[in-house]
């Protein structure tokens, strides 16, 4: 279901064709970086620390070296050590320990021979003589003085006065506006409570793959499963110390990212093992390495407490937020601040984050990143309020909505935005309006995301035949290349399958950042807008050639060049590229911008649920999502984006969870015992796809990638309460901790 | 490694006796993944599922013959002996998919020896017989006798499964099995109990076996709920008992997958359940 608020009407965006890489991938022929198959190619393994914080005495590789099969040995002395100041350095130490080894999975040494198994027994008789530190996995211990420190250069940015001492806490974010305790002196009920989340896997079904090809003029050429082979190239150039010119990155398709593939863990290893032994090197990781080495998005403790006047109105909201980031800093705890009483006008708040590392696998992004975590704390404390005031949940939300003009709590006046479109969408929905059967939990959450702009690129090209070929740099992680192709099309007025939409390698077309943020159909969609647009002007000169007229009298609609006279037959595009030859050459056009203006997306959901009561276990019963996605360009994607976040929420908030043994060792590094929900876990999830256009992209695009895993957790916590009355404060909400907490009796 | 597929019972027996290393498999949904997680793999791969006898089902004076190389497709697809030992076959068709179910079999479950293997306590309670071969020929063995450790089984060098027995269950009689899994499939019992109940004219339990999954180092049988049960009608206070019972014969452990007391629980309420849904069955005509 769609709900338009106010958008001119099109005639291919908004539709919903078959996709142009659907058939390969339904009968297998897609072609992901694993399947890459070179002429003498070897094999990559890297030797995994096994224990979470060591020093490294001795890497003895002697043995492994002189094994059959072998080619290249490489560790991290192989690698230029960047300088302490250098924005790359610690993404650099992760892939490659140097000194220290900072957790279970941290690479230490990588093997190339001429089979995987010969790579791997060498791998494995390497020598690494290990001095075992003290380790440290929980945040608020991490935090404490005289804990385990994993680096001895952290000091804490962001406190009032420079710290002296290094710690494990790298920064401090403070979001801060009016008087917080006259805030909570004039509220009728005030609710608070503390929230555990553990770090969670973006759980992409295809592992990091690459194949590197560098040869005798020390270029190499890199084919890899990413969500942006430009970040690849540079980040690839700084692990080695080279120039980006000598590395060409060719991107594959992608199996999956959700934010986990916005770095690289492999590539700068296999450039580095080709260039020893002469041959391509191709890397996969297993499902185990994924898991020890890659990804998570970070664990956190989480406390927020809100007033509320009688009728509703918050009046304060105080919130502290610790994130643990792994091994090294990241950015999670300002993401976190940023959204964490973001659906919500609040005139006092006194908003803290603290970003923490901890001896667990460096964290990534993970689909709207620290947003989850924020809103399962903020939106379980505003269900508590509406119990309190018996009010209506969503009545309660509409309150306290922000719309365009007012500010939100991390500085910028909020621009057009569709929460509350979101919420009405939700209250007015078939869903809402019926009451849960009986015995069902009901919970309603909302959750915002701010989405991103950045570089994008694009080439279009008319080809003879009057089609064309739309060159992007952003990889299809989420079905982007249809809605390219359905933009293309309504700017050029030919049908959407006469355009062939193709990722291109980082020396086909324009630097492009990464596809996240949710940023692609909005950032590269705009440069593809944008090379259409030059185009139509190229042809509408052409047609002015061949009727030997003022351009000014010649206009483009429909697909068509007519003459404003109508002395000529209208020129469809294939009858002017026929004639391109003749009138000037072939016609193409590039555009590259800095996109501004994303829009920020908001999601509200509503869900019931059952509670087997003498066991725990949670059912989703029914679940709807509302969003607002400005314009939806290919509406079945848009609702993939949906339904995709939701479900990923649901694994987060009812099972998912890293489990470390007291020796920091991961317990559960495979999908048997890390449960990503199978498809007969859920229900159908219902979509209302809410569109108001977003005025900075010539379609109203907002990005749709990220909020929809937003909600969920607050949602499921909020009806397993209503079904339960057991508040529970700590995820995942597994069928023991659901039955723990209905046997206390844990009432709110 | 090498990979042999015999035709008989008697060349697995020699090929076996030949060589300590030698391992057989039937479906090998177990074995593959174990040795692609880097268990040492057997010098001879032994299939087992060419050997006919190895892969029937069939029924013959009043006793079930189940091939211990039968995938459980061939269990789930056989309507007369779902309508005999309908929590057996419903034990059969939660293992993995049904991807995993054309491979996956009752000798690679029972012999792979996991506490959690959900085929197993359906057997115990049915009290099926397995047939084993080994280097002094055919003996017939308890199944609850086969499993002694996670991973570790009774039987000895050489020796392996051909089949299970099964006794055609009385009339008024069936059985039910259920687990507990945090997803809905592809996932493994945190807590599994099985139940079989017979019952006189009267609707009283006339006799009862109760086994249990995942809370203990092997499958448990628990007689102190089968006690609770027989002679009497299936009341409330019945199955408190039946359900502390379990919990008390559990003996599980803190990991992963669930707590003690979790299990505990658990495992009294499944149990309590499974009676329920065999005694339901029983008295509508299940059995004969
Ligand atoms: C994706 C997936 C999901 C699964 N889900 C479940 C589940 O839900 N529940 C569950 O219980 N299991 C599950 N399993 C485990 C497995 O499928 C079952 O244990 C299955 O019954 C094993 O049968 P198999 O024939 O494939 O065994 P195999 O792998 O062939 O053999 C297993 C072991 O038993 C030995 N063995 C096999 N046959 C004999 C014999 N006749 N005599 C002596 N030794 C023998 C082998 O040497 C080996 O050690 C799952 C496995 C996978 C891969």
């Amino acid at each position: 279901m769609t709900i338009t608020e106010q958008r001119p009407s099109y005639r291919y965006v908004g539709t919903r064709p078959v996709r142009h890489d659907g058939l390969d991938k339904v009968v297998g022929k897609a072609r992901y970086a694993a399947d890459l198959v070179l002429p003498g190619m070897l094999y990559g393994h890297i030797l995994r620390s096994p224990h979470a914080h060591a020093r490294i005495v001795d890497i003895d590789t002697s043995v492994a070296e002189a094994m059959p099969g072998v080619r290249a040995v490489i560790t991290g002395a192989d690698f230029p050590d960047l300088p302490a100041d250098d924005p790359e350095r610690n993404m650099t130490r992760n892939l490659m320990a140097r000194d220290k080894v900072l957790y279970e999975g941290h690479a230490v040494a990588a093997v190339a021979a001429a089979t995987r198994r010969q790579a791997r027994d060498a791998a494995e008789a390497i020598e690494v003589t290990y001095e075992v530190l003290p380790h440290t996995l929980d945040i608020l211990e991490a935090m404490e003085p005289g804990a385990p420190l994993l680096h001895d250069d952290i000091l804490t940015t962001g406190l009032d006065s420079e710290p002296s001492e290094p710690s494990n806490v790298a920064n401090r974010t403070c979001y801060e506006r009016g008087d917080i305790e006259q805030g909570f002196a004039s509220a009728d009920v005030v609710v608070e409570g503390e929230f555990l989340t553990k770090p969670i896997h973006q759980g992409y079904i295809e592992p990091h793959a690459c194949v590197a090809d560098t040869g005798q003029d020390g270029k190499t050429v890199i084919w890899c499963s990413s969500q942006g082979h430009f970040r690849v190239r540079s980040q690839t150039a700084a692990m080695l110390g080279w120039d980006t010119s000598r590395i060409k990155v060719i991107p594959a398709e992608i199996g999956g990212g959700f934010g986990g593939k916005t770095t690289i863990y492999l590539e700068p290893l296999a450039v580095e093992l080709s260039a020893r032994a002469g041959r391509p090197v191709k890397m996969v990781m297993s499902r185990d390495e994924v898991f020890r080495a890659t990804g998570p998005t970070p664990g956190s403790v989480i406390r927020v407490k809100l007033g509320a006047t009688g009728d509703g109105r918050i009046t304060a909201a105080k919130a502290w937020l610790a994130y643990e980031s792994g091994a090294f800093p990241g950015v999670w705890a300002m993401l976190g601040c940023m959204c964490v009483v973001s659906p919500y006008n609040v005139e006092n708040f006194l908003i803290e984050g603290f970003e923490v590392v901890v001896n667990k696998p460096v964290n990534a992004a993970y689909r709207a990143p620290s947003a989850p975590m924020a809103a399962f704390a903020t939106d379980t404390l505003v269900d508590e309020i509406a119990r309190r005031l018996d009010m209506d949940p969503i009545d309660l939300r509409l309150l306290n909505c922000p719309s365009a003009g007012d500010q939100a709590p991390y500085g910028p006046k909020w621009p057009l935005i569709g929460l509350r479109e979101c919420l009405e969408a939700i209250r007015d929905s078939e869903h809402y309006r019926s009451a849960p059967a009986a015995g069902h939990g009901r919970g309603v959450a909302s959750g915002f995301w701010f989405n991103i702009g950045e570089a994008s690129s694009a080439t279009v090209n008319l080809n003879e035949n009057g089609t064309a070929t739309v060159v992007t740099g952003s990889p299809d992680i989420g079905g982007s290349r249809a809605s390219m192709a359905l933009m293309a099309a309504e700017e050029l007025g030919i049908d959407v399958h006469a355009i062939q939409p193709v990722v291109g390698d980082t020396e086909v077309v324009g630097f492009t950042d990464v596809t996240e943020g949710s940023r692609a159909t909005f950032a590269t969609g705009m440069a593809v807008v944008e090379a259409c647009r030059d185009l139509k002007g190229q042809l509408r000169g052409r047609a002015a050639r061949m009727w030997d007229c003022d351009v000014e009298d010649v206009e483009w609609a429909d697909g068509r060049a007519t003459h404003s006279g109508g002395e000529h037959e209208p020129l469809a595009l294939a009858d002017i590229t026929a004639e391109a030859g003749r009138t000037g050459g072939p016609l193409g056009a590039t555009a590259s911008l800095n996109a501004r203006g994303a829009g920020p997306a908001f999601s509200v959901q509503v869900t019931d649920v059952s509670v087997d009561d003498e066991t725990g276990r949670v059912t989703v019963e029914r679940y709807t999502t509302a969003q607002d996605a400005g314009t939806a360009i290919h509406p079945d994607y848009v609702e993939g984006q949906m339904q995709g976040g939701v479900v990923q929420g649901i694994g987060w908030a009812l099972n998912e969870e890293y489990i470390h043994d007291a020796d920091g060792v991961m317990e559960n590094p495979g999908f048997l015992d890390y449960r990503i929900p199978v498809a007969s876990d859920l229900p159908m999830i219902e979509t209302i796809i809410v569109e108001v256009p977003n005025p900075n992209h010539p379609y109203g695009v907002r990005g749709v990638g990220e909020v929809g895993i937003v909600p969920p957790l607050p949602a499921l916590a909020n009806a397993i309460h209503d079904a339960t009355d057991a508040r529970i404060r700590e995820l995942p909400m597994s069928p023991p901790r659901v039955l723990a907490a209905i046997n206390s009796g844990n009432g709110a | 490694m090498r990979y042999v597929a015999p035709a008989s019972v008697a060349e697995v027996v020699a090929l076996l006796a030949g060589d300590p290393e030698a391992r057989v498999f039937a479906g090998a949904t177990d074995l593959v993944p174990q040795m692609r997680a880097g268990r040492p793999e057997p010098s001879v791969a032994i299939d087992l599922k060419k050997i006919p006898r190895l892969t029937g089902v069939s029924l013959t004076d009043g006793t079930w013959r189940i091939g211990a190389a039968a995938p459980t497709a061939d269990l789930t697809g056989n309507a007369a002996l779902a309508a005999d030992l309908p929590g057996l076959v419903y034990a059969g068709g939660l293992i993995g998919s049904d991807q995993i179910q054309n491979r996956a079999t009752l000798g690679g479950n029972l012999c792979n020896a996991s506490p959690a293997a959900d085929s197993v306590p359906s057997l115990v309670v049915n009290d099926a017989q397995a047939v084993v071969a080994g280097p002094g020929g055919e003996l017939t063995v308890r199944v609850i006798d086969i499993p002694s450790g996670p991973g570790r089984t009774s039987l000895q060098p050489g020796e392996f499964v051909v089949e299970f027995l099964i006794d055609r269950p009385l009339p008024s009689t069936s059985d039910a099995y259920l687990r507990l899994i945090p997803r809905t499939e592809m996932d493994i019992a945190i807590v599994g109990a099985a139940a079989r109940v017979s019952l006189d004219g009267d609707g009283n339990c006339s006799s009862a076996a109760i086994a249990l999954a995942a809370v203990a180092p092997t499958v448990v049988l628990v007689p102190a709920a089968a006690e609770a049960l027989v002679g009497g009608p299936i009341s409330d206070d019945v199955l408190a008992t039946v359900a502390a019972a379990c919990a008390e014969a559990a003996d599980p452990i803190d990991d992963k997958r669930g707590t003690v007391a979790y299990r505990r629980q658990v495992a009294g309420v499944l149990a309590k359940r499974a009676v329920l849904e065999a005694a339901g069955r029983a008295g509508n005509g299940g059995g004969r």
